[in-house]
């Protein structure tokens, strides 16, 4: 007798359907028809299942909270797909779930849009769709809504997912470069620059060996500990494309202020600083997706350390700068020599998709 | 880290400048030769903590920067071709021929792509059998090791798709070159410390003698180029001129056997151009007849190429020193590292990169 997996032993016959026929992604995994459905049920619904979600309909419908809203949205195109510290899946989440937290917001829900490959893995798929609920569910957050589309092979990247989340921002919290003045001081939550190698380190042709994770995070847990504790926040923001540099570059631009930052006080792993060296690239342009900035007033630098210190996604608190002006919308980096330069933003691209 | 935080600490820097201060008593002209030294001076500011009597002029050691737009057009040309793999390393990528540059190919088409090590474009030819993979052999003595390494490696193990576009160029014949010129105003010169663990330190023993040059060997970090001053500053102003060695934690007077034997294997020497500077005698390398079936130039027939450059551009002017990044009245307003005018402006080690991403004034 064959040793059939689809008929279970002794009790006469059973489903003729196994739970997969296929073990990749087909065109009509994404033609709306019964493959979709079962694409649907089996994979994203048994991860994602939340009240939402469950009533299959076009929208999700949820209970509005009072206040303001947040909302946004952020595409997902790294390669490779699973990295030292995560995978596309994880990034996806946490993204979103840190754009929220930028803008001072608790998340409420999230969205998962993905354009899946003809010839993809499905448990590939399955593998980044329970990474994405583990994130979204030690954030305490549903993903609510989807959509799925599949986009013939050699169009696609195996899996590009788009995200967009909604979350309440509490009374009273204004943040944004509008806010930033003068006096100013800018408090990093830890050392930069480890995302961004830890992608580089298992791309094809670099191949170097490091113990370097991406610091793959959700930091709406920092800013739930700023807002709990009534600091006066005037610009959040997370170091992703671009790293610090660009981050800050933005700040002064759309601020109209100069900062001028202490290189002595950048935390910067030696792991990193050495693959930087190596490759030529400047840590404090270098990608990470679980490091953030708050710029506060100067009174309130050590309430913003005492909230972050401990928490794992702020392992290296510190104040690294200051806002000094609004003559030159500029961002100066004083380096350890004593000497002052510019610290630009990157011209053209350092790393190609990373995030 | 290790090995590197010794070379930037503050201290050290100014002792260093404190010691080249009491050693000047005239004005001195000095030419750090490479790019990246000249980065590092900017990026630190060095020449800020330097007494008022010593000038530090950028030298052509910019390899980027020195590639003929001959060249670059027929890396554009070949890299258009469907059958082609082009490999480079990521500076060239943006550096402009007379129109266009490698980004504009790739995005209309071209297979280009980035690779640290020429042997990871060998590698690449050997996993792609049906394709031709071209790696863009750039560099001075520093990188010309790994490119005939990379050749003779595909000769012996007959990888017959793999060709290298050669544009290696030699420092010493450039140096000879700046000090020909009849109005010479280069009093000494900081020697590239990575062409120099190659090569070693005796072929600049008849320069340094012939023109009465000290030429000191100096690294890349703050603290090297600092002693390397202090140390070219003590020789001028006791009248010597001797090849010293500040960097002597990589460089042997002797260099690196190996390399130089594998770049001897593959390489001859050939006369060749400099974009902005022009034709240096016996300053490139070129394969040898016996590894012509992968010389790039050889294997893919072009057609005529356009060499005209960007007028506005003194590119020229800065890679001989006679000019300063900001004298150009394109720097930073027409000439960005988006929208560069010439090669200085895009390579991670050209002077005008330098001064536009750590210098600029505010616009």
């Amino acid at each position: 007798m064959p040793d059939d997996a689809s008929t279970s032993a002794g009790s006469g016959p059973s489903c003729p359907l196994p739970l997969r026929v296929h073990e990749t992604i087909q065109m009509a995994h994404g033609g709306g028809g019964r493959l979709m459905r079962d694409l649907i049920e089996t994979v994203f619904k048994r991860a994602f299942m939340n009240p939402a979600l469950a009533r299959s309909h076009d929208s999700a419908v949820l209970a509005a909270p009072a206040g303001r809203l947040a909302f946004t949205t952020d595409s997902y195109v790294v390669s490779p797909l699973v990295f030292p510290g995560g995978d596309i899946g994880k990034l996806a989440v946490c993204g979103t779930l840190n754009d929220l937290a930028m803008a001072g917001a608790a998340p409420l829900a999230l969205s998962a849009g993905f354009i899946l490959e003809e010839g993809f893995p499905l448990e590939h798929l399955a593998r980044i769709v329970e990474s994405m609920q583990a994130a979204a569910a030690a954030a305490g957050v549903a993903i609510v809504t989807g959509d799925t589309k599949v986009v013939d092979r050699g169009k696609g990247d195996g899996v590009f997912i788009n995200t967009a989340g909604i979350g309440a921002v509490p009374d009273g919290v204004d943040v944004g470069p509008h806010r930033v003045q003068p006096g100013d001081v800018v408090v990093l939550s830890g050392d930069v620059g480890r995302h961004g190698v830890a992608i580089l380190s298992v791309r094809e042709g670099l191949g170097f060996e490091t113990s370097i994770e991406s610091d793959c995070a959700d930091l709406s847990p920092l800013v739930a500990r700023l807002t709990a504790a009534g600091i006066e926040l005037h610009c959040l923001r997370d170091l992703t494309r671009g790293g610090l540099a660009s981050a800050l570059n933005e700040i002064a631009l759309d601020g109209q202020v100069e900062i001028a930052l202490d290189e002595r006080a950048i935390p910067v792993s030696e792991a990193v600083a050495a693959a930087s060296e190596l490759l030529g690239l400047d840590p404090l342009h270098v990608a990470n997706e679980g490091r953030m900035i708050a710029i506060v007033p100067a009174t309130e630098a050590d309430r913003v350390l005492a909230a972050w210190r401990g928490h794992p996604a702020a392992p290296d608190p510190g104040v690294i700068g200051r806002v000094t002006g609004r003559d030159h919308p500029r961002v100066l980096l004083l380096n350890r020599l004593g000497g002052t330069r510019i610290l630009d933003l990157l011209s053209g691209e350092q790393l190609p998709r990373i995030c | 880290m290790k090995y590197l935080d010794e070379y930037r600490d503050a201290a050290a820097a100014r002792t260093l400048a404190a010691a080249i201060a009491e050693a000047t008593t005239r004005p001195w002209s000095i030419m750090e030769v490479c790019g990246g030294q000249t980065h590092t001076i900017v990026r630190f500011g060095l020449d800020e903590m330097l007494p008022r009597a010593i000038t530090l002029i950028h030298g052509p050691g910019c390899p980027v920067c020195v590639t003929p737009v001959e060249s670059i057009e027929r890396a554009l040309s070949i890299a258009a071709r469907p059958e082609v793999i082009f490999c480079s390393f990521g500076d060239m990528l943006r550096v402009p021929g007379a129109r266009h540059d490698l980004f504009t190919v790739k995005s209309a088409g071209g297979d280009v792509r980035i690779v640290y090590s020429p042997l990871d474009a060998l590698a690449l030819a050997a996993r792609n059998p049906d394709r031709e993979v071209v790696f863009f052999a750039v560099g001075f003595e520093t990188t010309a090791p790994a490119c005939a390494m990379a050749v003779h490696q595909a000769a012996e193990r007959d990888v017959a798709n793999f060709s290298l576009l050669v544009t290696h160029v030699l420092v010493p014949p450039a140096l000879e070159a700046i000090l020909a010129e009849p109005d010479r105003r280069v009093d000494g010169f900081l020697a590239a410390g990575h062409v120099c663990a190659i090569m070693g330190t005796r072929e600049y023993e008849p320069i340094a003698r012939r023109h009465r040059v000290p030429i000191v060997v100096t690294g890349f970090e703050p603290i090297d180029i600092l002693q390397g001053v202090l140390l070219c500053v003590r020789q001028l102003e006791a009248g010597e001129a001797r090849v010293e060695n500040q960097y002597a934690r990589a460089v042997r007077p002797e260099g690196n056997r190996a390399a130089i034997a594998m770049i001897r294997e593959v390489f001859e020497v050939v006369d060749r151009p400099w974009r902005g500077i022009g034709p240096i005698p016996a300053s490139g390398l070129a394969l040898r007849g016996r590894y012509a079936a992968h010389d790039a130039a050889r294997r893919f027939d072009v057609g005529k190429l356009e060499v005209a450059e960007a007028t506005e551009c003194i590119s020229g002017l800065i890679l001989q020193g006679r000019k300063k990044p900001p004298d150009c009245p394109a720097f930073g307003v027409r000439c960005t590292p988006e929208r560069p005018l010439g090669a200085t402006m895009v390579s991670s080690e050209g002077a005008c990169a330098a001064y536009y991403r750590y210098r600029r004034s505010p616009t």
